[in-house]
């Protein structure tokens, strides 16, 4: 559980499009990472290069290296699905499947691999997960009711449930707090605290007290203008970069004087 | 018609003159009906001098009507609300002309084929049947044979062709394919029905006649009405839910498999279904492949098939002496063929009700 990704001169391409340029990191187990920065500077997609959920999107591709636990997660012998399987990911917008019931949700990452579980063993699985996810008490009573029909936070919650249900190592959350109100925000970042014992978490936010209050690293990207290659500026334990940064790009983004 | 209830406010003196000029006036509700009522009555009068037929006189009645109707709005009211007025009775009245033939249709089929939709209908073919009596009973069948071959063939290669196109064709290979089964879905039925009935001469020799045959044309016609319905309903489908997927490390084909198809289910169910009803009624492909027979014949790889609508076809150009029961078996078969069609629609509207992702709310 919960390994160390090494991240050596990685460049990310849209088709022929650079669009993040050499970073290097070292994301520490155990810990929250946040990634800051303007919008359009690659954040998300870098994120997105950690579980190889980059590739998707038809023409898109990577080099460099990302290396989790000394296996190079971009080796020509590794499955793409089986780093997904040890990476997982929430999404900025809540998205549990609407056929499912909310137990469905849960068990869709068994379910949807063909695991072959007795319903006593599932039953502890979910239950353990959506009380991983804070979600337990509001939906216990109502576990084969469709999970479409839960509010924005609970299904993000939910969503986090599902995610850790298969027990990933790293944890990838893209702006999981941006479709949710306050309470619901707060509920998740009380979440990450706890996840945080049992997994690597690296989350990207555009709000940058949450990344103050929840992370120990953070990293900021910025791009030096529009059609331009966005770049990791700077990465620094997190109380440095919003006390003392070594970069005035960072500063002047974190203090809000950045266009 | 359209007119919202609330009054005008008297305006004061300071308000600025509105654009155009509105008057404080509104007609009452039923001023527009008694336009239309005198209208009427005034063309009824008329009816004796003119030498009107009843299309005539609907005619004029409505364009009289509309006339009186924005004359009076626009002394009343302004021009503004007389306009609306006058595109209300437009709009109104090119929706009577567009059911004008449905309901005509439907009259004319039902009130000369309610006469022979009894038990017999149902329940005897035609063998050794000359003049009244018999039925259709083999037609039915064979329609219903057909149409599941058809299914059989069609809703596989469709559906499989939809979510190649759909999850993994790109570029050059995926817009030849769009435009090939749009070049399709516009292929005349008939020509169908050549291709299949020459592909099987080929093999079986001129002159053949299976029921597999139609089911091949029918499929021709078939297939790309099912590709672009799926494809419509699979490229609806968040593309958020295959990331979520993707993420909890399940492989493409399984997502497509558990996660798309499902999520989509209502929307195919409903495609199929309408596909199914824009074939069961087609005539010219099954006339040359299939043929037509008195009796009974259930297996499609086996001599020749009676079908519905060449059924009605023949009962109708062939009927016989003295014609008017064949006529009368005909109506009936049209009748029978028009409520298999509603049937359908009537089970996709209920496919996509049961079938459609519930939000639990």
């Amino acid at each position: 559980m919960a390994k160390r990704i090494d991240v050596s001169d990685l460049d990310i391409y849209y088709g022929n499009f650079l669009a993040v340029e050499g970073v290097n990191v070292s994301i520490e187990p155990r810990s929250i990472t946040a990634l800051i920065g303007p919008s359009g500077c690659g954040k998300s997609t870098f994120l997105r290069s950690l579980n190889r959920m980059h590739e998707v999107i038809p023409g898109a591709r990577v080099e460099g290296k990302v290396v989790m636990d000394g296996v190079d997660l971009y080796g020509s012998d590794v499955d793409p699905v089986d780093v997904r399987r040890q990476v997982g990911m929430v999404f900025q917008r809540p998205n549990p499947f609407p056929t499912m019931s909310i137990y469905d949700n849960v068990a869709a990452g068994m379910r949807l691999n063909s695991k072959k579980m007795r319903k006593s063993e599932l039953d502890d699985l979910v239950e353990r997960s959506l009380r991983g996810a804070n979600l337990w008490n509001e939906v216990k009573d109502r576990l084969d009711r469709p999970g479409a029909g839960l509010s924005g936070g609970q299904q993000q919650r939910l969503c986090i449930a599902r995610a850790i249900a298969v027990e990933p190592d790293v944890l990838l959350m893209d702006e999981p707090c941006s479709a949710l109100d306050p309470i619901s925000t707060l509920a998740i970042e009380d979440l990450m605290t706890e996840l945080k014992e049992r997994f690597t978490i690296v989350i990207v936010t555009h709000n940058m007290q949450q990344a103050a209050r929840v992370s120990e690293q953070t990293g900021f990207f910025n791009l030096s203008g529009v059609g331009q290659p966005g770049r990791l500026i700077e990465f620094n334990p997190t109380e440095k970069i919003f006390s003392n940064p070594d970069q005035k790009a960072t500063e002047d983004y974190i203090s809000g004087r950045f266009g | 018609m359209t007119q919202t209830s609330t009054a005008p406010v008297a305006s004061g003196s300071s308000a600025p003159p509105p654009r155009g000029r509105e008057r404080a006036g509104r007609l009452a509700r039923w001023v527009p009906w008694a336009c239309f009522a005198g209208a009427a009555v005034l063309v009824g009068l008329l009816w004796p001098v003119l030498d009107l037929n009843i299309a005539l006189v609907v005619l004029y009645t409505v364009v009289l009507g509309t006339l009186a109707v924005y004359a009076l709005a626009r002394a009343v009211e302004g021009p503004r609300r007389a306009t609306d007025r006058l595109v209300t009775c437009l709009v109104v009245s090119a929706f009577g002309v567009a059911m004008v033939p449905l309901f005509s249709l439907v009259w004319e089929v039902v009130s000369r084929g309610i006469e022979r939709l009894d038990v017999e209908f149902f329940s005897y073919s035609l063998v050794g049947i000359i003049g009244e009596g018999g039925g259709a009973y083999h037609a039915i069948l064979g329609t219903l044979v057909i149409t599941a071959l058809t299914t059989l063939i069609s809703v596989p290669i469709g559906l499989m062709t939809a979510i190649f196109l759909v999850e993994y064709a790109t570029g050059r290979l995926k817009r030849a394919i769009t435009f090939l089964v749009d070049v399709m879905t516009g292929i005349p039925s008939i020509v169908a029905g050549l291709f299949a009935y020459a592909l099987f001469a080929l093999f079986l020799g001129p002159g053949i006649r299976l029921g597999i045959i139609g089911a091949v044309a029918l499929s021709v016609l078939m297939i790309p009405v099912v590709v672009r319905s799926a494809e419509e309903v699979l490229k609806l489908v968040p593309n958020e839910l295959r990331e979520a997927s993707y993420a909890l490390g399940v492989p493409k084909w399984r997502t497509i498999v558990k996660v798309v198809i499902p999520t989509a289910i209502a929307g195919l169910g409903t495609g199929v279904t309408l596909a199914i009803a824009r074939v069961v009624g087609e005539t010219a492909p099954l006339l040359i492949t299939l043929g037509i027979t008195n009796a009974t014949n259930l297996d499609p790889f086996e001599g020749r098939m009676a079908t519905l609508p060449v059924f009605a076809y023949y009962q109708l150009t062939q009927p016989g002496v003295p014609p008017e029961f064949a006529t009368d078996r005909a109506w009936t078969a049209a009748l029978v063929l028009i409520m298999l069609v509603m049937g359908l629609n009537v089970v996709a509207r209920l496919i996509s009700r049961f079938f459609a992702p519930k939000t639990g709310r």
